[in-house]
């Protein structure tokens, strides 16, 4: 029990978030970036022969990139939907009663969490095979596919012990209510106890899917076309020159930046809002 | 130690489970080699990227507007955008800037290698998660402490350095572990621009072997163990240096 004094030996800790880009207006981002990405290589454009600027340059690829960084989205929805529907069983698994479920649980829960995102990715790369045999009918499993599986297996692992931190943090009286009340456990579950659990769930859920946008570009080392592989190729086309380096992977940079960053901000919010005040 | 890695050749010769990096005294010295760069790049990660939160946590609490906004906007971009690409851009946009330097055989060679860079954008990425951390460990220190150790004529940076970041790293230290060792798990990035790290090397072995599948499950367990080990010594530290009766 807490209890209150003038002269505490130290006071509550709590990770924050960090705070907005304090005071910056869009437009002094956007002056920033560019003199981070374009000051560089107006350095070397002053020796050069006369060829198109690198942002002309970047402009002519723009549309591609763009293309290549909504297939970065769409495995990013699809492996966080499916690393949230395995999550959840194995979240509740391991709450379940059985003893047997719950270590099951709690191992693979472990050792996904465990394991680098990008090893899992060649995990599933490499291991599965690129078409299955059903009934005679083959199913081919492309590129995509296989890296939507490597990346729901991390996001599997950390949505489960979102769903056990969830339940775990709820007063037991919620559970003894319920029981005096002659509810099942499985009513208890799915009628008391989960229904104020999505409400804690949401920003931890919203945080891991932002770590799972910024993992996808994993996917172009084991060679997806996303929006990685279509720079690296776009450069190579370009014929190599290294002042369009910069402007390149800052705009990549800038893409996620632009993606994840208010996604980071609502999700700041939403704790905020949910925040209970003891 | 001959008998046991003799095994696994026979282990391969009877079975086809192929485990090259025991019985092949090269594979071994690779993976070895691939092992302990792993652990080489994650100390020095983990050493920079805890100087970068100490110091920006410092900075932060700095009296000058432009200070903190620099250091806002570095946590925010680093925390908003892909360590690979971060990698990327460092590796090939910056380090193609920097001049080169003549290496052993006559050739230029850049002037910072592919394990400098590794290193450099790991410590930034996770240096920006290390910040606010170290800050709200800070702010937890109460103001009274800090009163007293000033009327007792501590400077500025005495007091920062004898009382406030003591106290503060013991509360912080649950999250900052959790913080290290996800920084342990993206060492494996380093891969993308050829650093010779575990994954690489295991990543040479299977090309030269095809034996994907023995490898992959080995690596997977070698991760899995590694980490395993970190977290449990970090959690025994964790109740050794916890405040009693805090928390």
């Amino acid at each position: 029990m807490s209890y209150k004094t003038d002269l505490p030996v130290m006071k509550p800790f709590k990770p924050r978030e960090p705070e907005p880009l304090l005071g910056f207006r869009p437009w002094h981002i956007v002056v920033i970036a560019l003199l981070v990405f374009f000051g560089p290589s107006l350095a070397f454009a002053q020796a050069g022969v006369p060829l198109l600027t690198p942002f002309a340059v970047l402009l002519d690829w723009v549309p591609l990139l763009l293309q290549g960084f909504i297939f970065n989205l769409a495995i990013s929805f699809l492996a966080m939907a499916l690393g949230t529907a395995l999550g959840t069983l194995l979240g509740l698994g391991q709450i379940s009663l059985s003893r047997a479920t719950r270590g099951v649980s709690w191992f693979l829960t472990q050792f996904f969490r465990n394991a680098p995102w990008l090893v899992l990715l060649f995990f599933a790369m490499f291991l599965l095979p690129f078409e299955i045999n059903l009934l005679g009918v083959s199913i081919p499993f492309p590129d995509w596919f296989k890296a939507i599986l490597g990346l729901s297996l991390p996001v599997m692992a950390n949505v489960s012990e979102i769903v056990r931190g969830a339940v775990r943090s709820l007063p037991s009286g919620q559970w003894e209510a319920a029981e005096s009340l002659a509810y099942s456990r499985r009513q208890t579950l799915w009628l008391i106890i989960l229904p104020q659990c999505v409400k804690r769930m949401l920003p931890p859920w919203m945080n891991l899917y932002s770590i799972l946008t910024m993992a996808t570009v994993l996917a172009s080392i084991v060679g997806v076309s996303e929006v990685m592989t279509l720079t690296g190729q776009a450069l190579a086309a370009e014929g190599g020159r290294p002042e369009l380096l910069a402007p390149f992977y800052g705009f990549v940079l800038l893409l996620f930046f632009a993606y994840c960053y208010p996604i980071a901000r609502f999700t700041v919010r939403l704790e905020r809002k949910f925040a209970v005040i003891n | 130690m001959d008998v046991i890695f003799e095994w696994f050749r026979v282990l391969y010769d009877e079975t086809g489970i192929n485990l090259p990096f025991l019985y092949d005294a090269y594979d071994r010295n690779r993976m070895v080699d691939g092992f302990f760069t792993t652990i080489r790049l994650s100390l020095v990660c983990l050493f920079f990227s805890v100087l970068i939160g100490v110091v920006g946590a410092w900075l932060q609490g700095s009296s000058f507007k432009w200070t903190r906004r620099i250091v806002n906007g570095y946590i925010q971009l680093f925390r908003n955008t892909p360590p690979l690409v971060q990698l990327y851009f460092f590796y090939f946009a910056i380090g193609t800037m920097l001049p080169t330097v003549e290496n052993d055989w006559g050739g230029q060679s850049p002037i910072l290698g592919s394990f400098a860079w590794a290193a450099i954008s790991l410590s930034f990425f996770a240096g920006a998660f290390n910040v606010e951390i170290f800050r709200s460990g800070i702010e937890a220190v109460p103001k009274s402490t800090v009163e007293a150790a000033e009327a007792l004529g501590f400077s500025r940076l005495q007091i920062y350095r004898d009382v406030t970041l003591p106290l503060a790293f013991r509360v912080v230290l649950p999250a900052l572990n959790n913080n290290l060792v996800n920084l342990v798990k993206t060492t494996t990035l380093a891969y993308a621009i050829a650093v010779p790290e575990m994954l690489y090397e295991a990543n040479q072995i299977w090309s030269d072997n095809v034996n994907v599948t023995e490898m992959m499950i080995f690596l997977l367990l070698a991760y899995f163990v590694l980490v395993g080990i970190l977290v449990g010594g970090m959690n025994r530290w964790e109740r050794a240096m916890r405040i009693p009766g805090f928390g």
